[in-house]
């Protein structure tokens, strides 16, 4: 009998690290080659892991939501007749061997295996289980500059366990040296690996029903992938920015004609015309008039950004949870090109393919919370803008109309708005001129 | 031309006629042109079909499995294109050359090649796969598209040489998108070289739909260059063979270059590093289930009394022992030296490359003095 480690290997190109989604087998369980054992998910895709020995399982290293970096072990076996590994770990808290923790991944496309001390951004924060290595290096600033060093001076300190961002590097041009490392090494004790709970996989939903424990009464979902992103940017938003928020209900009638005017023209055809496309335009030309709205505050600067162009933020529930992908320079498109550019953004939003750039750059957000049929709500700021406008269902409602009361078709919208950066009397003029229009198209011949 | 079966949606517009001599359901469909070309193909070839194909799924499924287990860096996944392949690649002369592309395991499969060729490339161990003189296959291409002008290049030489043998090259639906296809069409019916195109048409080119790039079948551009070409069923392993054996004796006689689409479908994520879920519908794929080359030859065995039992294990074990064959030759590959890449570039001494392998010696002893000073 001898113990087999398997190692996560790298299964895309270039990837560092996967999550285990659950396993198929138990500890204890006998597995032939190449049975499944269960599913990682990597930033690329979910993927069966099949077994690369026959023999006992005796270890699964972590639960679902583990996060595993490549080259460290993820199921120990038992197995038959086989020589004994150059050193057998110990049962528990396995360390990679040091070739394998330096290995140097290939690559055979494109993608670079990321340098381990913050080269880049990291995609995740680094969350050690219980059965990992004890000193592991604390995580890198994300998106922090990698400090200038030589190849193998990152090697150094990696199997050393120091973080290169810590020393402070005396060759020349800050180039940390050998030297500097090891003296590093030397008074500073690697930092403790924070020993948090295992963290899950992107959705619930990619779980798969056979390890959702559907029979009990509670169950705990980590907080991870788009909802982590999604809840750190509405906090972000909810605590920095005073937001404030207005209402304003109007008739809406016009638009809907002036729709269904439009639809009817062969310059329109095969555009998809909904009152959304026509508050966006309301909206770009309604920020001529009142700028602020469309304006960033640089609290590190300590400036206002008068941006002199509309990035127009669409908030869109997708099968991946909450984007706000934006149409770049919305200001500039009519009406057609401006119902073309919302029916893509859409469209690229549920079949989840948002590229990053659509996703950044935003300048003011519209949310259309009509769609599900709300009337209205309070929403919160995206993140660095300072204006977001949602719209509610248009209904047929008994309204003021010449004198009497008659059935009207009636919007709502309501706006927050960043405090800091705005006054009540620039967001209420903003937001009624917003509904001017929508309750009388013709009314834009003044405006403009 | 005979066009007894409708080929399923696959670039224009669906129900484009192809040549079918299998229906899905196994059943054998007489072809007035075709027939003559598989008059040699009695029970015991047809097992072999078979087992050609059961074996090379079985390699590529373990394939599949290495790369997951960390022993291969990557994977083309040739799953649901063996018929295209073996039913061409057992249509080929030894003498005929041929330059594929990167999934073309089955095809490399008939040409001989050792496990260890299949594997070495993609688990780093060395710059090319096989001696390509042995097989008369050129290294797997991974550039899109450009071995069909290495392809064309070839044929036009062995024209001048006046050598009567036919050069072929395989490639995707993706590859004729590109300008090296394209040029390389023009080329090949400028100089009537002895050339076949052989496109397996796997409907994805990685995540784009074929409809997308082609407005009509792939099989009506190549009339546009002067080049014959021919639809066949890539799921259906005679239909390949025949169009094969019928499109390579036109070459080798001097009629010009030829053109087959074979309509197949990728079952499998376009390499290990993708996942096709997220951009293709599952009902897609169950849908060519039912077209499944490997069990419409087993029911066409089946009705012809030729699926016994024995003959089922005796596919079985030699899969499995394939299996096991490709992944002993796979994890027992000596690791390659590090300036081992070196050594492939020019076939004799280079001095930029000596000097470039000076300094990579020294880089990589910079990481041993870092080890040693620890």
């Amino acid at each position: 009998m001898a113990i087999k480690v398997f190692t996560l290997p790298d299964l895309g190109e270039g990837l560092t690290e996967s999550d285990i989604v659950g396993w198929r087998v138990a500890e204890g369980d006998t597995v032939a080659l190449n049975q499944v054992l269960g599913e990682v998910e990597t930033a690329k895709a979910v993927v069966e892991l099949p077994s690369p020995f026959a023999g006992v399982v005796r270890k699964l290293h972590g639960g679902p939501g583990t996060t595993v970096r490549v080259g460290e072990p993820i199921v120990s076996f038992e197995v038959e007749g086989a020589p004994a590994p150059p050193a057998a770990p110990p049962e528990a808290g396995y360390v990679p061997a040091a070739r394998e923790a330096g290995r140097r991944e290939a690559n055979l496309v494109g993608y670079g295996a990321a340098a381990e001390t913050g080269a880049r951004p990291t995609r995740r924060r680094r969350i050690y289980g219980s059965a990992e290595p004890a000193a592991a290096p604390a995580p890198s600033r994300p998106g922090a500059e990698r400090p200038r060093s030589t190849p193998p001076v990152r090697k150094l300190a990696r199997d050393l366990g120091v973080d290169l961002a810590q020393v402070p590097g005396t060759g020349s041009n800050g180039l940390v040296t050998r030297a500097d490392v090891e003296s590093h090494a030397g008074h500073a004790a690697p930092p403790p690996a924070a020993a948090a709970p295992a963290a899950g996989a992107g959705t619930a939903a990619r779980g798969g029903g056979w390890l959702a424990g559907a029979q009990e009464r509670e169950a705990r979902i980590p907080i991870k992938g788009v909802r982590k992103a999604t809840a750190a940017a509405m906090v972000a938003s909810a605590f920095t920015a005073p937001q404030a928020t207005e209402f304003l209900t109007i008739d809406a009638t016009a638009s809907m004609e002036l729709l269904e005017k439009l639809r009817a023209r062969h310059d329109f055809d095969g555009v998809k015309l909904t009152p959304l496309v026509l508050v966006a335009k309301a909206l770009c030309l309604a920020l001529e008039r009142n700028p602020s709205l469309n304006w960033r505050w640089d609290e590190e600067h300590g400036e206002i950004v008068q941006q002199n162009y509309v990035n127009l933020g669409i908030a869109a529930a997708s099968e991946r949870g909450l984007t706000v992908p934006n149409i770049k320079d919305a200001h500039t498109l009519d009406l057609r090109a401006l119902a073309v550019a919302l029916g893509e953004l859409a469209d690229t939003a549920r079949a989840g393919r948002t590229t990053p750039a659509q996703l950044s750059g935003g300048t003011i957000s519209i949310t259309n919370v009509g769609v599900f049929g709300i009337d209205t709500g309070t929403p919160i700021l995206h993140p660095g803008e300072t204006a977001i406008l949602a719209v509610g269902a248009v209904r047929r409602m008994p309204w003021e109309y010449q004198g009497g009361i008659a059935l009207r078709q009636v919007l709502t919208l309501s706006l927050s708005f960043d405090h800091r950066l705005v006054d009540g009397a620039e967001a209420s003029g903003f937001l009624a001129d917003v509904g001017a229009i929508l309750a009388d198209p013709g009314v834009v011949l003044t405006m403009v | 031309m005979s066009k007894p079966g409708t080929g399923p949606e696959s670039g224009g517009k669906s129900g484009e006629p192809f040549i079918q001599l299998l229906t899905p359901a196994g059943v054998r469909v007489a072809d007035p042109h075709f027939d003559q070309w598989l008059a040699d193909i009695d029970g015991d070839r047809l097992q072999g079909l078979y087992q050609d194909m059961v074996t090379v799924r079985r390699i590529d499924l373990e394939a599949t499995a290495l790369q997951r287990q960390g022993e291969l860096a990557l994977w083309p996944p040739m799953l649901g294109q063996e018929a295209a392949q073996i039913g061409s690649g057992r249509a080929l002369a030894p003498e005929d050359f041929v330059f594929p592309s990167y999934r073309d395991t089955g095809v490399a499969w008939c040409r001989g090649a050792e496990y260890a060729d299949l594997v070495k490339v993609w688990r780093g161990n060395a710059p090319s796969s096989w001696d390509p003189y042995r097989l008369n296959m050129a290294p797997m291409q991974i550039i899109i598209g450009a071995q069909t002008l290495h392809a064309t290049g070839y044929a036009m030489a062995a024209k001048f040489e006046g050598a009567e043998t036919a050069t072929v090259t395989y490639f995707g639906d993706g590859a004729t998108s590109q300008g090296d296809m394209n040029e390389a069409m023009v080329f090949a019916a400028s100089f009537q070289a002895p050339v076949l195109f052989f496109c397996q048409n796997n409907q994805w080119a990685i995540s784009e739909p074929v409809r997308v790039q082609a407005q009509r079948p792939i099989a009506d551009r190549p009339p546009g260059f002067g080049i014959r070409s021919l639809r066949v069923d890539g799921n259906d392993v005679l239909a390949c063979l025949a169009a094969t054996r019928e499109s390579l004796e036109r070459v080798r006689s001097g009629a010009g270059p030829c053109f087959i689409e074979a309509v197949t479908y990728r079952m499998g994520p376009h390499t290990t590093a993708d996942d096709p879920t997220r951009y293709r519908d599952p009902n897609e794929l169950e849908d060519w289930r039912t077209r499944d080359p490997v069990d419409r030859l087993g029911a066409y065995l089946q009705s012809e009394g030729l699926f016994g039992e024995e003959f089922r294990d005796q596919v079985r074990a030699a899969a499995d022992a394939a299996a096991a064959g490709l992944r002993e030759a796979c994890t027992s590959l000596p690791e390659p030296g590090g300036l081992e890449v070196f050594d492939h570039v020019y076939s004799g001494p280079h001095a930029v490359l000596e000097r470039q392998k000076d300094h990579y010696s020294r880089y990589l002893a910079g990481f041993e003095a870092a080890e040693g000073g620890r």
